[in-house]
């Protein structure tokens, strides 16, 4: 019976696309962060879809986001990078996959968190995006210099 | 172009050479036309005496003249501009612009609006790169830098000019002791940097401890609105009072600095006393601070 439902709901999740961006291999329970970190809102006009705690051959658990009509640009797949580094990307066009790559993580990230530090003066009206260097130990705000050192979630803008 | 922004962005090979240019200018080595026709934007969004009348003194001497703003409430800030506008604006009428703003990042923004060079005055509790150069010159004017043992005192938390002295120390191989109220210890984000630098940190509870073991005591303000109360802040910043007694425990070369304004933290006995340089720190401001023009505005 378990097994039969879990074919079900993989049928279901492994849908797929006719045109857009399927997010493989995400670490479990991150989907929700990845849609984030695209700036991916409520209002979006496109079909998403999120799946959660897959199994996974090489994962045990993974999470997939499914874009339709909508191809994600090396920026915003590096993004992922931060919060899942094991992310892959798959570029679907016609129903087959056109492009499959890996997430790198980028050294400058801007407009994708906001400086914890209410002192920083990107956090005022300043026409200004927020930016940070990617660096080993964490995030640095070029502005202020202070260093986000984890939950990066929880900062996305 | 080139910006003074943060002393981290420097090495120690530029920082040496400009105290070196400094060395030079207060020895009377300098045209005192070198910038003759050119102007300097000062724009301070908050109180100064030293900085700010140091960097007019330098443009002076240089044969420059500075432009400023007056206060905050007679700029167009208070209009609601943002500063990025105001930058643009300014960087139209000078050749150069120091800025002193409330606001962490705020030289760093200015720069990347600004068309001429700009010079960090101190930017909320971030950096203050000509502070931090003149503090070093006044250090080298007694022993040489390298190695030094060194006690930061007072407000590590929002000092602006013990967190940029901090980082340059770690160019020099030196050993930081810090003594300060609880809460107002060093970020742990600037400790973590200078401890992966190389930097040895040793934190002290006790004044007496420190004043044997070092040969500079950089002492700084702890402001009263960190406090609850008055008599929490008077208890506080009377433990770290330096008085002449607590200096005949220290080493003969010791030298006490200071960015002023000092409240109560240094005894006015202590000014007569060899060990005090925060004066001549203070008058090395302006040696510094033309050596700083010159780099950018030549």
């Amino acid at each position: 019976m378990k097994n039969s439902e879990s074919m079900e709901n993989e049928g279901l999740l492994v849908r797929r696309i006719k045109n857009g961006t399927v997010i493989d291999h995400i670490s479990p329970g991150e989907a929700l962060n990845v849609v984030k970190i695209l700036g991916i809102t409520g209002t979006t006009q496109e079909a998403l879809s999120i799946a959660t705690n897959v199994p996974s051959r090489n994962m045990e658990k993974k999470d997939i986001v499914k874009l339709n009509n909508r191809e994600l640009s090396k920026e915003e797949v590096d993004r992922i990078a931060l919060i899942s580094p094991k992310a892959t990307i798959n570029i679907i066009r016609n129903f087959k996959v056109f492009e499959k790559k890996g997430v790198e993580t980028p050294t400058l990230i801007e407009g994708v968190v906001r400086c914890p530090n209410p002192g920083c003066i990107s956090n005022t009206h300043e026409p200004i995006r927020s930016r940070f260097l990617v660096k080993e130990n964490g995030l640095h705000c070029i502005y202020c210099d202070w260093v986000i050192t984890g939950d990066i979630p929880s900062h996305i803008i | 172009m080139r910006h003074i922004i943060s002393i981290g962005d420097f090495d120690r090979e530029w920082i040496d050479s400009l105290l070196d240019h400094a060395d030079r200018i207060d020895g009377k080595q300098y045209d005192s036309h070198a910038l003759g026709g050119k102007i300097l934007a000062v724009l301070f969004f908050e109180p100064s005496t030293r900085t700010r009348l140091s960097f007019e003194s330098a443009i002076a001497r240089l044969g420059g003249t500075s432009l400023t703003v007056g206060s905050v409430e007679a700029c167009s800030i208070a209009k609601g501009e943002t500063l990025a506008d105001t930058i643009r604006v300014v960087s139209g009428y000078a050749d150069a612009i120091v800025i002193r703003h409330p606001k962490e990042g705020a030289a760093r923004l200015a720069s990347e609006f600004s068309t001429v060079p700009v010079i960090n005055a101190g930017d909320g509790a971030g950096q203050h790169p000509s502070q931090t150069l003149l503090d070093l010159y006044t250090i080298r004017q007694s022993m040489p830098i390298e190695g030094i043992d060194i006690a930061l005192i007072g407000d590590l938390r929002y000092g602006r000019t013990a967190h940029s002295l901090a980082s340059a120390l770690s160019h020099y191989n030196a050993r930081l002791h810090t003594l300060c109220p609880r809460g107002l210890e060093l970020p742990e984000t600037l400790s973590t940097r200078l401890a992966e630098k190389g930097m040895e940190i040793i934190p002290h509870e006790n004044i007496t401890d420190i004043i044997p073991e070092v040969d500079v005591l950089y002492v700084t303000r702890v402001q009263r609105e960190r406090f609850p109360d008055s008599a929490s802040y008077f208890n506080v910043s009377s433990s770290y009072r330096i008085t002449p007694e607590l200096l005949s425990d220290a080493k003969k070369h010791l030298i006490v600095l200071h960015p002023l304004p000092r409240v109560d933290e240094i005894d006015p006995r202590v000014d007569e006393m060899p060990h005090a340089k925060y004066f001549e720190q203070s008058r090395n401001g302006v040696p510094v601070r033309m050596a700083m023009l010159l780099q950018v505005m030549q």
